[in-house]
């Protein structure tokens, strides 16, 4: 019991080192770029957007434990806040940009330009 | 990891699949890290809300079938080259930094809720109500781009 104990009051920020969630946050921030970069499906670049800002969270909550401060899980909330609001609006511009050009291929906007 | 398949799976639906496992992994660092509310929090925004949008939108354009014109093999080359040194230059960056020592003592109990709740509601107040504020404005947005027409 007391060793289950102790393992509860464990993390694994004490086993692994800081370094292993950087470079795990490194590798996901990088594919969330190469989404956006390599994708003309607009849903496909939004959800790229939302694996960065995954990958910024991971990192924020690996700090927060690592100094023991809440302060970082509290910046996630607002974080997730924001993707929230930002998913939202988005889909619905999506939404009717599709209305009117019947795709959602991103080249097609370049028609937007004067 | 799954993040992968999401960029490189052809049918939207299946991406939006392989996100679901991505975001689940997610929140079982964050478990591992305890940060255990904010795991649950991030499975029912992430997996329960956004990603059901998504599907809803998914399905409500009919995307279901990989309709995607193919890219310039060149452009596709050159984001992989792109995103490839990014990864380089980031790692090569953080590797060798040095790490602050710890000087808090480990505090098991950061991921509750009461010490977040306390954090968010002492030192975070403001920026707590712009946040609602934003989402309001948000949910009006979405609305009103959501309608059929503008009078």
């Amino acid at each position: 019991m007391e060793r289950v104990r102790e393992r509860l009051n464990m993390s694994a920020i004490q086993i692994i080192p800081i370094n292993w969630y950087i470079l795990l946050s490194a590798v996901l921030f990088t594919i969330g770029v190469l989404g956006v970069l390599f994708r003309r499906n607009a849903i496909i670049i939004f959800m790229s957007v939302e694996l960065m800002l995954n990958a910024v969270n991971l990192l924020l909550v690996a700090f927060s434990t690592y100094l023991s401060d809440s302060a970082g899980q509290v910046f996630v909330f607002f974080i997730m806040a924001v993707a929230a609001a930002e998913v939202a609006v988005g889909l619905a511009i999506l939404m009717s940009v599709y209305r009117n050009t019947m795709s959602t291929d991103i080249n097609i906007l370049s028609k937007l330009k004067g | 990891m799954f993040g992968l398949m999401v960029v490189l799976s052809k049918n939207p639906i299946h991406s939006v699949l392989y996100l679901v496992l991505t975001f689940f992994a997610i929140a079982g660092h964050y478990v591992l890290l305890n940060a255990q509310f904010l795991a649950a929090v991030h499975i029912i925004v992430y997996a329960g809300a956004i990603m059901v949008l998504f599907l809803f939108v998914i399905m409500l354009l009919n995307l279901n079938k990989d309709t995607e014109p193919h890219k310039n093999i060149w452009l596709k080359l050159s984001a992989a080259v792109a995103a490839g040194l990014m990864l380089v230059v980031l790692v090569g960056s953080l590797k060798n930094a040095e790490m602050a020592a710890a000087t808090n003592a480990f505090n098991p109990n950061v991921g509750l809720i009461e010490n977040l709740g306390k954090t968010l509601f002492a030192e975070f107040l403001l920026p707590f109500e712009v946040a609602s504020l934003l989402l309001l404005g948000a949910m009006v947005g979405a609305v009103l781009l959501g309608k059929k027409s503008i009078k």
